[in-house]
């Protein structure tokens, strides 16, 4: 049998939501990481509960939300909470498993920029800010990055932290305070990686199909290194495809795009 | 006491030059109809506060309404960048905008402090971020019991918070449903609130324990069916995606924003003249 035909992006999104366990309560980024923890609500993890910051708690969308706050959100979800009582109790209360995020830039110990390109005051590039992310990183039980991979993403310095990952590495996250666990792992478009156990820098632990390590390396800002047990990732089933193209597809036909791009 | 009245009195009476300003709806609900007003009344020097700037922010930045802005997210959801916003902060067009960059946890605790009379907030948060290091209202204090420190930032306190809402009966009292965001608390925080509602009814008919501000912690209500398009109210009409979509491409360009804006805020007499002239922009221009 052929293997089936797939893009970089959805393997990407593939690997994403078989990161997200089944009956995790899981704090949602607009965007990709919403994609990938639906997807994995609709494959293998029925039971993951959707936390989203606009207020619904146990959302089961229909199709992608192109917002945080749309209406089949509030529709499906076991609740609908205010705001300040998200981040209050549920977030800051300890009751989220794990905190979904996406990010215009990322370092070798996963903190993230999603604030400016450039400097601070002059930008070259203003982005939309911290939102929810600085919160949900450092309050999280443990938290799961989706990043496309290129040399102006995965950087050597960011020209903004806006959300911790493992700070400057080893134990510094803990010693700052920081009560939640931190990034388990950071999903590419090209591989996985997750952070030493020691030294908390992300390894490459499994390369997407048919990648070689040069590319990695040319994508990467970093010297990135490989796990000694550094394997293939598992390409797309034909089930996991055929879920998420529908998915986009009823998306599509009701707000006329995909719902991913921010 | 809430008095009806219209909004255009509304935004003459509470909505001065140079006040601390917040229009808030978390997508959901979000007040375009007052912003346009404000936008067509020629108001300056605002300090804006809202946690998701949103087109609305976009528009009234643009118009040139706005000094400063407190913001915790600053994008069009789904689509990509807030160029008004972009083009105030990295080029200062069409002025400069002072930006006092908060987050979405801190922010809504902001919010909850502000409605409770408290000076400040206290948050498990920004440990680690640069956000302290740009914004200078970020401090810290420590925990008198444990020791621990915890992140202290300023109560959010606008002279004029104003929001949209579903439904108010004859006396001025406002039920709201659906995705609440800190409406409420921007509410009871505020010296004065406006709230703008699709439906004025006889009764509210709310169910216990249902968000209900009453008519006496509200200074205005206003009646503006459709007040909060192109975001959505619950139970009423859904969110115009394709307006979200349309608004990267006016708002992209100087030219074609300023155009926009002449044709359907500074030209419109309301927000009724307002949809109208919209319906039929919509109709020349290919989605």
């Amino acid at each position: 049998m052929n293997a089936a035909r797939y893009t970089s992006e959805e393997m990407m999104t593939i690997a994403a939501a078989r990161t997200l366990r089944n009956g995790a309560v899981c704090f949602v980024g607009i965007g990709l990481p919403s994609t990938a923890a639906n997807l994995a609500r609709l494959t293998h993890a029925p039971d993951v509960v959707l936390i989203y910051e606009s207020g619904p708690i146990g959302a089961r969308p229909p199709i992608l939300p192109l917002s945080i706050g749309d209406s089949h959100l509030a529709e499906t979800a076991d609740t609908v909470v205010s705001t300040p009582e998200v981040f209050r109790y549920w977030l800051q209360g300890g009751h989220v498993d794990v905190g979904f995020l996406g990010a215009a830039q990322i370092d070798r110990f996963a903190n993230i920029n999603t604030t400016v390109i450039g400097d601070y005051a002059h930008p070259k590039v203003r982005l939309p800010g911290a939102g929810g992310a600085s919160e949900i990183s450092s309050n999280a039980k443990e938290v799961l990055l989706i990043v496309r991979q290129t040399r102006q993403s995965f950087v050597e310095k960011l020209d903004f932290l806006t959300s911790v990952g493992f700070l400057t590495g080893g134990d510094s996250r803990q010693r700052a305070g920081l009560r939640g666990g931190g990034p388990s792992a950071v999903i590419s478009d090209l591989c996985i990686l997750r952070p030493d156990p020691i030294d908390r820098e992300l390894r490459v632990v499994s390369l997407h199909p048919g990648l070689s390590r040069e590319r990695i390396l040319d994508n990467t800002g970093w010297r990135i290194r490989f796990a000694d047990d550094c394997c293939e990732t598992a390409p797309p089933s034909g089930m996991e495809l055929e879920i998420l193209r529908d998915l986009h597809r009823r998306t599509r036909a009701v707000h006329g795009c995909v719902g991913d791009i921010a | 006491m809430a008095i009806w009245m219209s909004l255009s009195e509304a935004v003459a009476a509470f909505v001065q030059d140079g006040l601390c300003v917040a229009l808030e709806g978390f997508t959901h609900l979000i007040p375009f109809a007052a912003g346009h007003e404000i936008i067509r009344q020629g108001r300056r020097d605002l300090a804006l506060v809202r946690m998701t700037p949103d087109l609305i922010y976009d528009q009234m930045i643009g118009a040139g309404c706005a000094a400063s802005l407190t913001f915790s997210w600053g994008g069009n959801p789904g689509i990509g960048s807030l160029h008004r916003f972009r083009d105030a902060v990295e080029h200062g067009w069409p002025a400069p905008l002072a930006i006092r960059e908060r987050s979405h946890s801190d922010l809504s605790n902001a919010w909850v402090a502000g409605a409770a009379n408290l000076p400040f907030a206290v948050l498990r948060g920004y440990t680690g971020s640069d956000l302290r290091r740009v914004n200078p209202q970020i401090r810290t204090i420590q925990c008198p019991f444990t020791g621990e420190e915890l992140a202290a930032t300023p109560a959010v306190r606008p002279d004029v918070s104003i929001i949209h809402a579903q439904k108010a009966d004859a006396r001025g009292n406002v039920l709201l449903w659906g995705i609440l965001g800190v409406q409420k608390e921007a509410v009871l925080a505020a010296k004065h609130a406006i709230v703008t509602v699709e439906e004025r009814v006889v009764a509210l008919d709310a169910p216990p324990n249902a968000c209900v501000l009453p008519a006496w912690v509200i200074d205005a209500v206003c009646l503006v069916p459709g007040g909060a398009a192109p975001s959505y109210a619950h139970g009423y009409y859904t969110r115009d995606n394709a307006f979200y979509r349309r608004w990267d491409r006016i708002s992209r360009r100087r030219e074609t924003f300023q155009t926009w804006l002449r044709e359907h805020i500074l030209s419109t007499s309301d927000f009724a003249d307002y949809l109208r002239v919209l319906n039929s922009s919509r109709q020349e221009i290919p989605q």
